[in-house]
Protein backbone atom coordinates (compact mmCIF):
# COMPACT_ATOMS: atom_id res chain seq x y z
CA UNK A 1 0.00 0.00 0.00
CA UNK A 2 1.03 3.45 -0.62
CA UNK A 3 2.56 6.09 1.70
CA UNK A 4 2.75 9.27 1.79
CA UNK A 5 5.41 11.86 3.97
CA UNK A 6 5.00 14.95 4.69
CA UNK A 7 7.79 17.45 5.31
CA UNK A 8 7.20 20.19 7.35
CA UNK A 9 9.70 23.16 7.59
CA UNK A 10 9.13 25.43 11.08
CA UNK A 11 10.55 28.73 12.85
CA UNK A 12 12.25 26.08 15.00
CA UNK A 13 13.01 23.11 13.15
CA UNK A 14 11.57 20.02 10.98
CA UNK A 15 8.54 17.86 11.24
CA UNK A 16 7.89 14.58 9.23
CA UNK A 17 4.39 13.15 9.00
CA UNK A 18 3.82 10.05 7.91
CA UNK A 19 0.75 7.53 6.74
CA UNK A 20 -0.60 5.11 4.53
CA UNK A 21 -2.40 5.79 1.97
CA UNK A 22 -5.58 5.74 3.91
CA UNK A 23 -4.26 9.27 5.35
CA UNK A 24 -6.32 9.15 8.67
CA UNK A 25 -3.59 7.92 10.82
CA UNK A 26 -0.41 9.84 11.11
CA UNK A 27 3.27 9.49 13.05
CA UNK A 28 4.99 12.91 13.76
CA UNK A 29 8.87 12.63 13.92
CA UNK A 30 10.74 15.46 15.06
CA UNK A 31 11.72 18.35 15.82
CA UNK A 32 14.68 17.80 13.41
CA UNK A 33 17.37 20.53 13.83
CA UNK A 34 15.20 21.93 17.01
CA UNK A 35 15.80 25.45 17.90
CA UNK A 36 16.27 26.38 14.06
CA UNK A 37 14.56 27.84 10.98
CA UNK A 38 13.91 25.34 8.53
CA UNK A 39 12.63 27.35 5.50
CA UNK A 40 12.63 24.44 3.33
CA UNK A 41 12.51 20.93 3.10
CA UNK A 42 11.96 18.71 -0.29
CA UNK A 43 13.06 14.78 -1.63
CA UNK A 44 14.26 14.41 -4.61
CA UNK A 45 11.51 13.12 -7.32
CA UNK A 46 14.58 10.38 -8.44
CA UNK A 47 15.37 9.19 -5.09
CA UNK A 48 12.70 9.89 -2.42
CA UNK A 49 15.09 8.95 0.53
CA UNK A 50 17.36 11.79 -0.46
CA UNK A 51 16.06 14.69 1.21
CA UNK A 52 17.74 17.94 1.63
CA UNK A 53 16.89 20.48 4.15
CA UNK A 54 17.87 24.59 4.33
CA UNK A 55 18.22 24.79 8.40
CA UNK A 56 19.57 29.05 9.21
CA UNK A 57 19.44 30.90 12.34
CA UNK A 58 20.30 34.51 13.01
CA UNK A 59 22.92 33.42 15.10
CA UNK A 60 24.54 30.76 13.24
CA UNK A 61 23.79 31.34 9.48
CA UNK A 62 23.00 29.30 6.66
CA UNK A 63 23.58 24.97 7.23
CA UNK A 64 22.41 22.42 4.45
CA UNK A 65 21.28 18.78 5.58
CA UNK A 66 20.77 16.03 3.86
CA UNK A 67 19.27 12.32 4.59
CA UNK A 68 19.69 9.40 2.59
CA UNK A 69 17.04 7.29 4.50
CA UNK A 70 13.96 9.10 4.19
CA UNK A 71 14.83 11.78 7.19
CA UNK A 72 15.83 9.00 9.54
CA UNK A 73 19.14 10.70 10.19
CA UNK A 74 20.39 13.88 8.38
CA UNK A 75 24.13 14.81 7.78
CA UNK A 76 25.33 18.76 7.00
CA UNK A 77 26.46 19.54 3.64
CA UNK A 78 28.03 22.64 2.39
CA UNK A 79 26.65 26.17 3.01
CA UNK A 80 28.92 28.22 1.35
CA UNK A 81 26.85 29.93 -1.28
CA UNK A 82 29.22 33.01 -3.01
CA UNK A 83 28.27 35.40 -5.49
CA UNK A 84 29.72 34.89 -8.70
CA UNK A 85 32.04 38.05 -9.59
CA UNK A 86 31.03 41.19 -8.46
CA UNK A 87 27.70 41.06 -6.94
CA UNK A 88 26.67 44.91 -7.23
CA UNK A 89 23.73 46.71 -5.73
CA UNK A 90 19.82 46.25 -5.65
CA UNK A 91 17.57 48.53 -4.37
CA UNK A 92 17.11 48.94 -0.89
CA UNK A 93 13.42 49.85 0.75
CA UNK A 94 14.31 53.53 0.34
CA UNK A 95 15.26 53.37 -2.80
CA UNK A 96 18.85 53.95 -2.60
CA UNK A 97 21.39 51.18 -4.25
CA UNK A 98 22.40 48.12 -1.53
CA UNK A 99 24.92 45.28 -2.02
CA UNK A 100 23.75 41.85 -2.69
CA UNK A 101 24.23 39.89 0.65
CA UNK A 102 23.83 36.59 1.27
CA UNK A 103 21.33 35.55 4.29
CA UNK A 104 19.48 32.41 4.29
CA UNK A 105 17.81 29.51 1.43
CA UNK A 106 14.54 29.77 1.00
CA UNK A 107 13.78 27.25 -0.96
CA UNK A 108 15.49 23.60 -2.38
CA UNK A 109 14.08 22.03 -5.68
CA UNK A 110 16.03 18.50 -5.84
CA UNK A 111 16.47 17.77 -9.66
CA UNK A 112 13.58 15.50 -11.59
CA UNK A 113 16.28 13.06 -12.51
CA UNK A 114 19.47 12.99 -10.62
CA UNK A 115 19.30 12.93 -6.57
CA UNK A 116 22.60 14.91 -6.76
CA UNK A 117 21.50 17.84 -7.81
CA UNK A 118 19.63 19.82 -6.40
CA UNK A 119 19.13 24.24 -6.89
CA UNK A 120 18.79 26.86 -4.08
CA UNK A 121 17.17 29.65 -4.29
CA UNK A 122 18.00 32.61 -2.10
CA UNK A 123 17.92 36.01 -0.53
CA UNK A 124 19.52 38.13 -1.85
CA UNK A 125 17.71 36.76 -4.77
CA UNK A 126 20.13 34.63 -6.28
CA UNK A 127 19.92 30.94 -7.74
CA UNK A 128 22.54 27.98 -6.76
CA UNK A 129 23.50 24.63 -8.15
CA UNK A 130 25.13 21.86 -6.81
CA UNK A 131 25.79 18.50 -8.74
CA UNK A 132 27.25 16.68 -5.58
CA UNK A 133 24.41 16.77 -3.40
CA UNK A 134 25.21 19.83 -1.51
CA UNK A 135 28.43 19.85 -1.09
CA UNK A 136 29.65 22.71 -2.88
CA UNK A 137 27.14 25.05 -4.96
CA UNK A 138 28.08 27.50 -7.72
CA UNK A 139 25.63 30.25 -8.95
CA UNK A 140 23.70 30.41 -11.60
CA UNK A 141 24.67 33.96 -12.26
CA UNK A 142 22.60 34.77 -15.52
CA UNK A 143 19.45 35.08 -13.43
CA UNK A 144 20.98 38.00 -11.24
CA UNK A 145 23.36 39.68 -13.79
CA UNK A 146 20.59 39.89 -16.68
CA UNK A 147 20.14 43.09 -16.45
CA UNK A 148 17.12 44.38 -14.13
CA UNK A 149 19.17 43.25 -11.00
CA UNK A 150 19.70 47.28 -10.00
CA UNK A 151 16.15 47.71 -9.79
CA UNK A 152 14.84 44.54 -7.80
CA UNK A 153 13.63 45.64 -4.73
CA UNK A 154 12.79 43.84 -1.48
CA UNK A 155 9.28 42.41 -0.36
CA UNK A 156 8.31 43.03 3.35
CA UNK A 157 9.64 39.14 3.93
CA UNK A 158 13.56 40.09 2.17
CA UNK A 159 14.25 39.96 -1.31
CA UNK A 160 14.02 36.14 -1.72
CA UNK A 161 13.90 33.88 -4.88
CA UNK A 162 11.35 31.49 -3.34
CA UNK A 163 9.87 29.40 -6.28
CA UNK A 164 11.69 27.26 -8.56
CA UNK A 165 9.86 25.03 -10.83
CA UNK A 166 11.53 22.45 -13.09
CA UNK A 167 9.59 21.77 -16.40
CA UNK A 168 9.88 17.79 -16.66
CA UNK A 169 8.91 17.99 -20.26
CA UNK A 170 12.04 20.25 -21.14
CA UNK A 171 15.67 19.81 -18.57
CA UNK A 172 16.34 23.08 -20.20
CA UNK A 173 13.42 25.05 -18.67
CA UNK A 174 13.77 26.87 -15.22
CA UNK A 175 10.73 29.55 -13.80
CA UNK A 176 11.68 30.74 -10.94
CA UNK A 177 10.18 34.23 -8.84
CA UNK A 178 11.54 36.30 -7.06
CA UNK A 179 10.25 38.95 -3.68
CA UNK A 180 9.63 41.77 -5.07
CA UNK A 181 11.18 41.42 -8.43
CA UNK A 182 9.28 39.13 -10.70
CA UNK A 183 9.09 35.42 -12.38
CA UNK A 184 11.64 34.63 -14.90
CA UNK A 185 12.09 31.58 -17.23
CA UNK A 186 15.47 30.65 -18.60
CA UNK A 187 15.23 27.58 -21.58
CA UNK A 188 19.12 27.33 -21.52
CA UNK A 189 19.08 25.63 -18.49
CA UNK A 190 19.94 28.83 -16.91
CA UNK A 191 22.81 30.72 -18.41
CA UNK A 192 20.30 33.46 -19.46
CA UNK A 193 17.04 34.65 -17.85
CA UNK A 194 13.85 36.80 -19.02
CA UNK A 195 11.30 38.24 -17.18
CA UNK A 196 8.15 36.85 -17.79
CA UNK A 197 5.53 39.15 -15.83
CA UNK A 198 3.39 40.58 -19.09
CA UNK A 199 -0.37 40.99 -17.84
CA UNK A 200 0.65 41.64 -14.03
CA UNK A 201 -0.71 44.96 -13.08
CA UNK A 202 0.59 45.83 -9.51
CA UNK A 203 -0.74 49.51 -8.36
CA UNK A 204 1.60 49.72 -5.59
CA UNK A 205 4.45 50.11 -7.92
CA UNK A 206 5.09 53.53 -9.77
CA UNK A 207 4.49 52.09 -12.89
CA UNK A 208 1.84 49.16 -12.36
CA UNK A 209 2.62 47.54 -15.56
CA UNK A 210 6.60 47.62 -15.27
CA UNK A 211 9.25 44.33 -16.54
CA UNK A 212 9.68 44.16 -13.14
CA UNK A 213 8.85 44.83 -9.58
CA UNK A 214 5.99 42.62 -9.33
CA UNK A 215 5.44 40.93 -5.56
CA UNK A 216 4.95 37.49 -6.88
CA UNK A 217 4.57 35.05 -3.74
CA UNK A 218 4.18 31.61 -5.42
CA UNK A 219 3.80 29.99 -8.75
CA UNK A 220 2.71 26.53 -9.09
CA UNK A 221 2.18 24.10 -12.71
CA UNK A 222 1.09 21.00 -13.32
CA UNK A 223 3.78 18.16 -14.56
CA UNK A 224 1.58 16.92 -17.92
CA UNK A 225 1.15 20.78 -18.89
CA UNK A 226 4.30 22.91 -17.96
CA UNK A 227 3.50 25.50 -20.30
CA UNK A 228 0.60 26.60 -17.94
CA UNK A 229 1.52 28.53 -15.14
CA UNK A 230 -0.58 29.23 -12.19
CA UNK A 231 0.43 32.43 -9.93
CA UNK A 232 -0.66 33.66 -6.49
CA UNK A 233 0.82 37.36 -7.08
CA UNK A 234 0.81 39.72 -3.98
CA UNK A 235 -2.70 40.24 -5.07
CA UNK A 236 -4.29 38.93 -8.00
CA UNK A 237 -4.34 34.76 -8.93
CA UNK A 238 -2.92 35.08 -12.59
CA UNK A 239 -2.73 32.62 -15.23
CA UNK A 240 -0.57 31.70 -18.36
CA UNK A 241 -0.94 29.40 -21.06
CA UNK A 242 2.50 30.23 -22.71
CA UNK A 243 5.32 29.57 -20.38
CA UNK A 244 4.83 32.98 -18.64
CA UNK A 245 4.84 35.54 -21.25
CA UNK A 246 1.63 36.73 -21.12
CA UNK A 247 -0.33 36.12 -17.77
CA UNK A 248 -4.32 37.11 -17.31
CA UNK A 249 -6.39 37.66 -14.25
CA UNK A 250 -8.34 34.51 -13.00
CA UNK A 251 -9.14 36.06 -9.34
CA UNK A 252 -12.66 35.56 -10.24
CA UNK A 253 -15.18 35.78 -7.11
CA UNK A 254 -12.46 35.04 -4.68
CA UNK A 255 -13.22 36.56 -1.19
CA UNK A 256 -9.81 38.36 -1.52
CA UNK A 257 -7.57 37.86 -4.00
CA UNK A 258 -4.33 38.54 -1.68
CA UNK A 259 -2.50 35.03 -0.45
CA UNK A 260 0.57 33.35 -0.43
CA UNK A 261 0.36 29.63 -1.59
CA UNK A 262 -0.86 28.27 -4.75
CA UNK A 263 -1.17 24.92 -6.10
CA UNK A 264 -2.61 22.07 -8.44
CA UNK A 265 -4.64 18.73 -8.12
CA UNK A 266 -1.98 15.78 -8.87
CA UNK A 267 -4.22 14.83 -11.68
CA UNK A 268 -6.59 17.34 -12.55
CA UNK A 269 -4.94 20.46 -14.51
CA UNK A 270 -7.55 22.72 -14.56
CA UNK A 271 -7.97 22.22 -10.64
CA UNK A 272 -6.41 24.64 -8.17
CA UNK A 273 -6.60 25.68 -4.53
CA UNK A 274 -5.68 29.35 -2.90
CA UNK A 275 -5.94 30.14 0.44
CA UNK A 276 -7.35 33.66 0.31
CA UNK A 277 -5.90 36.37 2.92
CA UNK A 278 -7.60 39.39 3.91
CA UNK A 279 -4.64 42.18 2.95
CA UNK A 280 -0.93 43.01 2.85
CA UNK A 281 -1.44 44.12 6.45
CA UNK A 282 -3.86 41.57 7.93
CA UNK A 283 -1.88 38.24 6.90
CA UNK A 284 -4.98 36.27 8.16
CA UNK A 285 -8.28 34.81 6.58
CA UNK A 286 -11.12 37.05 5.61
CA UNK A 287 -13.58 36.79 8.68
CA UNK A 288 -11.66 34.90 10.77
CA UNK A 289 -12.58 31.53 8.32
CA UNK A 290 -10.29 29.59 7.27
CA UNK A 291 -11.56 28.68 3.73
CA UNK A 292 -9.25 27.06 1.09
CA UNK A 293 -10.73 28.01 -2.49
CA UNK A 294 -10.56 25.65 -5.22
CA UNK A 295 -11.23 26.18 -8.82
CA UNK A 296 -12.32 23.19 -11.18
CA UNK A 297 -11.86 25.38 -14.17
CA UNK A 298 -8.19 26.47 -14.02
CA UNK A 299 -9.22 30.34 -12.13
CA UNK A 300 -12.12 32.24 -12.35
CA UNK A 301 -15.00 30.51 -10.47
CA UNK A 302 -14.28 29.69 -7.12
CA UNK A 303 -16.11 27.55 -4.27
CA UNK A 304 -14.85 27.74 -1.03
CA UNK A 305 -13.87 24.55 0.97
CA UNK A 306 -14.71 24.34 4.76
CA UNK A 307 -15.32 21.03 5.85
CA UNK A 308 -13.38 20.36 9.08
CA UNK A 309 -11.24 23.91 9.01
CA UNK A 310 -12.07 26.39 11.88
CA UNK A 311 -14.85 29.01 10.60
CA UNK A 312 -14.61 31.86 13.78
CA UNK A 313 -12.41 33.33 15.36
CA UNK A 314 -9.43 31.77 13.10
CA UNK A 315 -6.05 34.47 12.16
CA UNK A 316 -3.62 32.48 11.08
CA UNK A 317 -1.50 32.86 7.80
CA UNK A 318 -0.88 29.95 5.15
CA UNK A 319 2.94 31.00 3.75
CA UNK A 320 3.92 30.53 0.29
CA UNK A 321 5.57 27.11 0.24
CA UNK A 322 3.50 25.65 2.94
CA UNK A 323 1.14 23.98 0.20
CA UNK A 324 1.46 20.67 -1.69
CA UNK A 325 -0.18 17.88 -2.91
CA UNK A 326 0.42 13.89 -3.17
CA UNK A 327 0.26 11.58 -6.10
CA UNK A 328 -2.59 9.39 -4.87
CA UNK A 329 -5.57 8.12 -7.30
CA UNK A 330 -7.86 10.46 -5.21
CA UNK A 331 -5.45 13.15 -4.39
CA UNK A 332 -4.39 14.68 -1.04
CA UNK A 333 -4.07 18.44 -0.24
CA UNK A 334 -1.83 19.83 2.60
CA UNK A 335 -1.09 22.98 4.10
CA UNK A 336 0.43 24.58 7.25
CA UNK A 337 -0.47 27.76 9.26
CA UNK A 338 1.53 30.04 11.58
CA UNK A 339 -0.65 28.71 14.39
CA UNK A 340 1.24 25.31 13.93
CA UNK A 341 -1.34 23.64 12.55
CA UNK A 342 -0.96 21.04 9.29
CA UNK A 343 -4.07 20.22 7.45
CA UNK A 344 -5.00 17.47 5.34
CA UNK A 345 -7.11 16.22 2.92
CA UNK A 346 -7.65 12.84 1.29
CA UNK A 347 -10.32 13.70 -0.70
CA UNK A 348 -8.92 16.55 -2.86
CA UNK A 349 -10.35 19.68 -0.79
CA UNK A 350 -14.11 18.32 0.36
CA UNK A 351 -13.11 17.80 3.08
CA UNK A 352 -10.07 18.57 5.94
CA UNK A 353 -8.44 17.21 9.12
CA UNK A 354 -5.46 18.31 11.11
CA UNK A 355 -2.43 16.21 11.11
CA UNK A 356 -0.94 18.01 14.14
CA UNK A 357 -2.14 21.41 15.88
CA UNK A 358 0.42 22.59 17.38
CA UNK A 359 3.57 23.16 16.07
CA UNK A 360 5.99 26.01 15.77
CA UNK A 361 4.78 28.12 12.77
CA UNK A 362 4.85 26.72 9.53
CA UNK A 363 6.84 27.52 7.00
CA UNK A 364 7.10 25.04 4.54
CA UNK A 365 5.09 21.81 3.40
CA UNK A 366 6.22 19.64 0.88
CA UNK A 367 4.66 15.84 0.26
CA UNK A 368 6.32 12.40 -1.01
CA UNK A 369 4.02 9.73 -2.60
CA UNK A 370 5.55 6.55 -1.98
CA UNK A 371 5.39 3.19 -2.86
CA UNK B 1 69.05 17.19 16.88
CA UNK B 2 68.73 18.11 13.68
CA UNK B 3 66.56 17.56 10.41
CA UNK B 4 63.53 16.58 10.34
CA UNK B 5 63.38 15.20 13.94
CA UNK B 6 63.99 18.51 15.33
CA UNK B 7 61.61 20.34 13.06
CA UNK B 8 59.06 17.95 14.83
CA UNK B 9 60.19 18.45 18.04
CA UNK B 10 59.66 22.37 17.20
CA UNK B 11 56.28 21.62 16.22
CA UNK B 12 55.26 19.71 18.92
CA UNK B 13 56.25 22.36 21.26
CA UNK B 14 54.70 25.15 19.32
CA UNK B 15 51.14 23.31 19.94
CA UNK B 16 49.18 23.74 22.71
CA UNK B 17 45.93 22.20 24.04
CA UNK B 18 43.06 24.37 23.87
CA UNK B 19 39.36 24.64 25.44
CA UNK B 20 36.86 25.80 23.99
CA UNK B 21 33.06 25.72 24.71
CA UNK B 22 30.33 26.36 21.55
CA UNK B 23 27.10 26.85 22.42
CA UNK B 24 24.65 23.99 22.44
CA UNK B 25 23.14 24.17 18.87
CA UNK B 26 26.94 24.11 17.61
CA UNK B 27 27.61 21.48 19.66
CA UNK B 28 25.08 19.57 18.30
CA UNK B 29 25.92 20.18 14.43
CA UNK B 30 29.22 19.29 15.38
CA UNK B 31 27.83 16.03 17.46
CA UNK B 32 30.19 16.69 20.21
CA UNK B 33 29.39 17.01 24.13
CA UNK B 34 30.67 19.49 26.09
CA UNK B 35 34.01 20.86 25.96
CA UNK B 36 36.16 20.60 23.17
CA UNK B 37 40.37 20.06 23.44
CA UNK B 38 42.12 21.53 20.64
CA UNK B 39 45.42 21.10 19.49
CA UNK B 40 46.45 24.43 18.49
CA UNK B 41 50.09 25.80 16.97
CA UNK B 42 51.25 28.94 17.77
CA UNK B 43 50.20 31.79 18.05
CA UNK B 44 47.15 30.92 19.93
CA UNK B 45 44.75 33.56 18.63
CA UNK B 46 40.92 33.97 17.66
CA UNK B 47 42.10 33.06 14.36
CA UNK B 48 43.95 29.90 15.47
CA UNK B 49 41.50 28.45 17.43
CA UNK B 50 38.68 29.14 14.69
CA UNK B 51 41.33 27.59 11.99
CA UNK B 52 41.36 24.33 14.03
CA UNK B 53 38.07 23.92 15.48
CA UNK B 54 36.55 24.15 11.76
CA UNK B 55 39.60 22.04 10.07
CA UNK B 56 38.08 19.57 12.72
CA UNK B 57 35.00 19.89 12.33
CA UNK B 58 34.18 21.28 8.68
CA UNK B 59 30.22 21.29 9.73
CA UNK B 60 30.86 24.38 11.71
CA UNK B 61 32.32 26.68 8.58
CA UNK B 62 30.32 29.60 8.29
CA UNK B 63 28.32 29.73 11.48
CA UNK B 64 30.62 31.19 13.91
CA UNK B 65 32.49 33.54 11.18
CA UNK B 66 31.84 34.15 7.62
CA UNK B 67 33.70 31.85 5.10
CA UNK B 68 34.73 34.54 2.97
CA UNK B 69 35.16 37.64 4.65
CA UNK B 70 35.96 35.69 7.85
CA UNK B 71 34.29 38.53 10.22
CA UNK B 72 32.80 37.11 13.18
CA UNK B 73 28.80 36.93 12.88
CA UNK B 74 27.01 39.63 14.46
CA UNK B 75 24.87 37.69 17.38
CA UNK B 76 28.43 35.69 18.35
CA UNK B 77 30.93 36.76 20.90
CA UNK B 78 34.05 35.40 21.93
CA UNK B 79 34.70 35.32 25.74
CA UNK B 80 37.67 34.44 27.91
CA UNK B 81 38.85 34.96 31.95
CA UNK B 82 35.81 36.82 32.22
CA UNK B 83 36.45 39.27 29.44
CA UNK B 84 34.82 40.04 26.13
CA UNK B 85 37.34 39.62 23.23
CA UNK B 86 34.77 39.85 20.49
CA UNK B 87 36.19 43.34 19.34
CA UNK B 88 39.66 42.71 19.68
CA UNK B 89 42.05 41.58 16.57
CA UNK B 90 41.49 37.78 15.94
CA UNK B 91 45.29 37.83 15.23
CA UNK B 92 45.65 39.35 18.67
CA UNK B 93 47.39 37.07 21.17
CA UNK B 94 44.46 35.03 23.53
CA UNK B 95 45.44 35.46 27.44
CA UNK B 96 48.18 33.25 29.09
CA UNK B 97 45.43 31.35 31.12
CA UNK B 98 43.85 30.00 27.40
CA UNK B 99 46.70 29.62 26.02
CA UNK B 100 47.92 26.86 28.59
CA UNK B 101 44.25 25.52 28.89
CA UNK B 102 43.74 26.42 32.39
CA UNK B 103 40.88 28.19 30.23
CA UNK B 104 38.71 28.10 28.12
CA UNK B 105 37.53 29.95 24.99
CA UNK B 106 33.84 30.82 25.44
CA UNK B 107 32.14 31.10 22.34
CA UNK B 108 28.90 32.78 23.04
CA UNK B 109 25.40 33.32 21.35
CA UNK B 110 23.91 36.36 22.19
CA UNK B 111 20.97 36.70 24.34
CA UNK B 112 18.09 37.25 22.25
CA UNK B 113 14.60 36.84 21.10
CA UNK B 114 13.38 35.16 18.26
Amino acid sequence: MSQVRVLVGTRKGAFILTSDGKRNKWEVSGPHFAGWEIYHVKGSPADPNRLYASQSSGWFGQVIQTSTDGGQNWAPVGNQFTYKGVPGTHQWYDGTPHPWEFKRVWHLEPSLTDPETVYAGVEDAALFRSADGGKTWAELEGMRQHGTGPHWQPGAGGMCLHTILLDPSNPDRIYIAISAAGAFRTDDGGKSWKPINKGLVSEFIPDPNAEVGHCVHHVALHPARPQVLFMQKHWDVMRSDDAGDNWREVSGNLPSDFGFAIDVHAHEPETLYVVPIKSDSEHFPPEGKLRVYRSRTGGNEWEPLTKGLPQQDCYVNVLRDAMAVDRLDQCGIYFGTTGGQVYASPDAGDSWAPIVRDLPAVLSVEVQTLP
Amino acid sequence: MTGPDAARKEAASSRSTIRVLLPQHLRTLAQVEGELLLEVTAPITVRSILDALEARHPMLRGTIRDQVTLQRRPFLRFFACEEDLSHHSPDAPLPEAVASGQEPLLIIGAIAGG
